[in-house]
């Protein structure tokens, strides 16, 4: 029995409602205008946890938004296949990815891979990313495989 | 100070392990306080005895206990933070709140009651927003599995570890179940069943997945001295352990975990607390009842154990090392979390002082020593150690 090629999807924006605070709005302002950007800590240069208030090197709170190339590679990644809930019955399969961002020192980003063959996902493989603009005016980041 | 061989379990008490949901119109108070009597008269005391509870992933309402059960006085409420990884946690609290002679006879209690209607595995679809999860909830991860399957899928890629060996947990597990009475699944699993179940969240199937069901079970425990006097054999707190490294911190709320934990239970570092304090090592563990929300996670903390090298949990598994009849180290001896019910981590520890009594269903031959764990999440997670 050979399965079709199934190409990912994305999962529901009704299961997703944005909430932020001074640590994470700048990285949705940039979102919006389709620029992937990271914190960094301006007083050691460290990159910094993404939404958290001090920088765990050296606890100063002093904050930079520096760009990202939008290239990563996806760390890890699961095809959710099953519609655990009413609202993901259109969506799957939709594969949830952690992705390991280019200059981010090594954070990574739980993100989706969307319109990839699902025979083609591999761990390692180079991703970059592609826009999501919703109808609310949040925008999220997804992931497509490079070519 | 070490609470080691100071305190024991001496009673266990259970309600029946209902089907999700059906476990209403009983409230989750009720489900406790029937846990606790049992409990209670298993070690041959009198609910008027506790003076002490220890509890974990949010716990009871102390004063709701009290007046329930009539309690004239409490000395000591406590609870390990987070959720199910502190479940055997909760006993170290107790025995060492005992040691410290701030309570006498101590309780630990968990009820697990599904909200009717409501499936526990699509927990995460209603959380509050806030700017912490912006990042899991837009990527649609609806359960925990969503979660786990992304660290097994790395542990596949780092190591080579196979489906097969998650197949194994699951059947291993469902072989203990066969004969335990209280099991929710009897009948035996093959490999071609596992491979022909559905996947939820590659590389998870329905059978790598945990059962959901309605349960309160209670332990208590006392100060060594007072146990030998009492109806039970002791069962003694030999070390317990609750806690973790940063670099595990939350976990799959973050992802964030460098290589050598992501694929991991998060459990080295507990496990070589408890080995020290134990003075034992993984050698002298008899039996290990290993929290198994997912099968994989249970081939990860066979490793963070020292059951088995980094990366070569896999392959212990398949050889066979984790089942009752045959294996160096049987896990999950009563069907666990996969086959047999789900309390969050009460079965596995009902089940280990159960071993430790000699009085288990697939009692392991001269078991002297169990190790109990509790489910790899964000910290805390726990590790026990048990001695008769
Ligand atoms: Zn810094
Ligand atoms: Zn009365």
């Amino acid at each position: 029995m050979t399965e079709p090629v199934l190409v990912s999807k994305a999962p529901p924006d009704s299961l997703f409602e944005l909430a932020t605070d001074q640590w994470t709005e700048p990285y949705w302002q940039a979102a919006r205008e389709h620029r992937l950007v990271w914190p960094t800590c301006t007083a050691c240069g460290a990159a910094r946890e993404l939404g958290a208030p001090f920088c765990h090197h050296c606890l100063s709170q002093d904050i930079a938004w520096k760009p990202l190339s939008g290239r990563g590679t996806l760390y890890s990644y699961t095809v959710v296949r099953f519609p655990l809930i009413e609202a993901m019955n259109d969506c799957v399969p939709y594969v949830p990815a952690v992705v390991e961002l280019e200059g981010a020192g090594g954070h990574r980003l739980i993100s989706n891979v969307v319109g990839a063959p699902l025979d083609a996902l591999r761990v390692g493989a180079a991703v970059e990313v592609s826009w999501h603009d919703r109808a609310d005016g949040v925008t999220v980041a997804r992931f497509v495989l490079a070519e | 100070m070490s609470i080691s061989n100071k305190t024991a379990i001496v009673g266990v008490g259970a309600t029946p392990y209902y089907r999700r949901g059906e476990s209403h119109p009983q409230t989750m108070n009720e489900m406790g306080c029937k846990a606790i009597i049992a409990a209670v008269q298993d070690a041959g005391l009198n609910v008027r005895d506790i003076n002490g509870f220890a509890y974990y992933s949010g716990g009871f309402d102390t004063p709701a206990l009290m007046e329930t059960l009539g309690i004239p006085e409490v000395r000591y409420s406590a609870m390990v933070t987070s959720g199910g990884g502190g479940s055997v946690g909760a006993v170290g609290l107790a025995a060492s709140a005992i040691v410290a002679g701030m309570a006498d006879t101590m309780v630990v209690v968990f009820c697990m009651q599904q909200p009717a209607g409501k499936r526990y595995g699509s927990i995460m679809s209603r959380v509050e927003p806030t700017p912490d999860k912006a990042f899991y909830t837009s990527s649609g991860l609806v359960g925990p599995g969503h979660f786990f399957a992304m660290l097994a899928r790395r542990h596949m890629h780092l190591y080579g570890t196979r489906r097969e060996a998650f197949a194994e947990v699951a059947m291993s597990g469902r072989l203990n179940a066969m004969t335990r009475p209280e099991a929710r699944f009897r009948t035996e699993l093959t490999l071609e069943e596992y491979f022909k179940a559905p996947m939820i969240a590659d590389p998870l199937c329905r059978y790598d997945f945990c059962l959901e069901n309605d349960i309160a079970i209670a332990v208590v425990l006392t100060s060594a001295e007072r146990a030998r006097d009492l109806r039970q054999k002791p069962v003694y707190v030999m070390a317990a352990e609750h806690g973790g490294r940063r670099e595990w911190g939350r976990a799959i709320a973050s992802m964030n975990m460098p290589e050598a934990y992501f694929a991991s239970g998060g459990h080295a570092s507990v496990a070589q607390h408890l080995y020290r304090d134990a003075g034992i090592t993984p050698a002298d563990v008899d039996v290990a009842e290993i929290y198994d929300h997912f099968s994989p996670m249970v081939v990860m903390q066979l490793e963070d154990y020292g059951f088995c090298e980094r990366g070569e949990g896999g392959a212990f598994v398949e050889a066979g090392n984790i089942r009752y009849r045959g294996g160096s180290i049987p896990v999950n001896t009563h069907g666990g979390n996969l086959s047999e019910a789900y309390a969050v981590g009460m079965t596995h520890l009902r089940e280990a002082v159960e071993q430790m009594r000699g009085t288990a269903v697939n009692q392991v031959d001269g078991a002297e020593i169990a190790l109990v764990t509790g489910g790899p999440a964000s910290l805390p997670v726990s590790g026990l150690l048990l001695r008769r």
